[in-house]
């Protein structure tokens, strides 16, 4: 109820200053429309995702609230969210195919169209002009122009892709779930041209860039190790990492895929999840070798770092996703247990690290935690939350 | 005395735990409807459509019989992403599911 209020207050405002812009009014009435809550940038804003109701709520986390709900994007059962680089613009990607521009500023749909069957995720160019989405059904990608989301190019590869992220010089790097291939589509060059690599190994699930956008990694769920790719020496071809781990050992179920976007690269050291295992991989940036482990209470989700580094933060898949564990970076000793209820789904940092907006889908609430103290700070009620996206996303590589 | 005891015990049980249990058993439902929808449907969609995981709409069952979907479920399926849920779900849990997979429509 507080919310509408607050919403058609604005609404009403965002009037009076269009108005204004239109009609000579009275200095008065000018001053006082000043565009205080229309002019604005969007910064500290993030777009959560409500996956039971097909819609997105824009949080202000300045103020910690909700400001306001955009509705009708179809099933968003599996969903992520890349921006524009000028921030302004979030495009969804959704489960059922569907992709949509929303302006966040204007806090409404500016395009949409249903690009696929079953879409898993994309990514937005080096040079913001391009969205990349990837698909499960019929299998693919495809590429739209972000300004209107007409087609730009459709690239099938007779596979469900995975782990598409952009990268430096206009790329876009993807994996084929049921090829065992990487491919680069290159938009620098017209007409985009196509580098395969084959037999990079079973099932790649889903991939990462490292920050700097030089390495390519997918994850395997076929075999251990990951592969990865130099995007400085494409020459070199794909490399195993970790090709000996879990060797021998049996395989726990995994009821949920980790997910690698988001991982953790702190102090030359780079944080994994396991696949079939209840631990988080420590590798060694410079060599890729694994220099430990860290057990950990279930099959880890989603291994993310705060962006100082200084801590790793952990949640976990069914049945254990009630919980997260957050580590030292530096000694990998535990520092917190927190346990907000089931369905952890999503954890998002804001840009500085100073708190952590954490997604409870069965208590319908995002909780906001204060990295240091671990304290509860804000908590905004939303329809089963999963994932949640800072703007920030926006001037990142891989994204 | 001892034996009279037992049956004060049993029989006090009974009272107690048949309601209960027949509560428990539609809560029970309640969460696996819930299991379904978000749990599978993390790698078959949430509207059960197919993802990284196969479809699992009604139609697209229909050539498998219903041991094979209760053996799939609780032993898994060697080779492909689909985990054992024999660990966490019971066969009566795994009948139930195959019975709500055939009326489909989450």
């Amino acid at each position: 109820m507080k919310r509408r209020t607050v919403l058609s207050s604005l609404g009403v405002l965002v009037g009076a200053s269009t108005l204004s812009a239109c009609a000579p009014l009275s200095n008065e009435l000018q001053f006082n429309a000043a565009p205080a809550l229309s002019l604005r940038g969007t910064g500290d804003l993030a777009v959560a995702i409500a996956r039971a109701d097909g819609k997105v709520a824009i949080i202000d986390t300045s103020q910690e609230k909700i400001i306001a709900e955009v509705p009708g994007l179809g099933d968003l059962s599996h969903a992520s969210i890349v921006f524009s680089r000028d921030a302004r613009f979030a495009f969804v990607f959704g489960r059922d195919g569907g992709l949509t521009r929303i302006d966040i500023l204007e806090q409404k749909i500016t395009h949409r169209v249903i690009q696929g069957g079953n879409s898993i995720g994309g990514a937005i160019s080096q040079d913001g002009s391009l969205v990349a989405v990837s698909n499960y059904k019929p299998g693919g990608v495809k590429v739209f122009s972000s300004a209107d989301l007409t087609q730009v190019a459709d690239i099938p590869c007779g596979s469900k892709t995975v782990g598409l992220v952009d990268a430096p010089g206009q790329r876009f790097v993807f994996s084929l779930w049921d090829k065992n291939e990487i491919w680069i589509a290159d938009f620098s060059k017209s007409p985009f041209e196509i580098t395969r690599f084959e037999d990079i190994g079973r099932n790649p699930y889903d991939a990462l860039i490292t920050p700097n956008g030089r390495y390519y990694m997918a994850g395997l769920f076929g075999e251990d190790g990951m592969a990865q790719l130099d995007l400085w020496h494409l020459e070199k071809g794909v490399k195993r990492v970790l090709p000996n781990y879990g060797r021998g050992e049996e395989k726990l179920p995994v009821y949920k895929m980790p997910h690698l976007e988001g991982w953790a690269i702190a102090s030359g050291r780079a944080f994994i999840p396991a696949v079939g295992r209840h631990e988080v991989l420590i590798l060694d940036t410079r060599t890729w070798q694994e220099v430990g482990r860290i057990p950990v209470l279930g099959q880890p989700v989603f291994v993310m770092a705060r962006p100082d580094g200084r801590q790793i933060w952990v949640n976990f898949a069914h049945p254990d996703n009630s919980h997260i564990q957050v580590f030292d970076s530096e000694t990998l000793e535990p520092l917190e247990h927190l346990q907000p209820g089931l369905g952890v789904l999503h954890m998002e940092f804001s840009p500085r690290g100073e708190s952590v907006w954490v997604s409870v889908r069965d208590k319908h609430q995002i909780n906001q935690y204060d990295t240091e103290s671990f304290q509860l700070k804000t908590q905004l009620s939303l329809p089963s939350p999963s994932g949640i996206f800072m703007t920030a996303r926006a001037h990142m590589i891989g994204l | 005395m001892k034996v009279g005891f037992s049956w004060l015990i049993l029989a006090a049980s009974i009272f107690l735990v048949l309601p209960v249990s027949a509560d428990s058993l539609s809560a029970r439902q309640q969460e696996l409807e819930h299991l379904l929808k978000h749990d599978c449907g993390s790698c078959h969609g949430m509207t059960l459509q197919g993802g990284l995981g196969s479809s699992l709409l009604p139609g697209d069952l229909k050539e498998r019989s219903d041991d094979a979907l209760f053996q799939a479920i609780k032993q898994g399926l060697p080779g492909l992403a689909m985990p054992p849920w024999g660990p966490l779900l019971s066969d009566s849990d795994i009948h139930w599911l195959v019975e709500r997979l055939r009326k489909g429509s989450m």
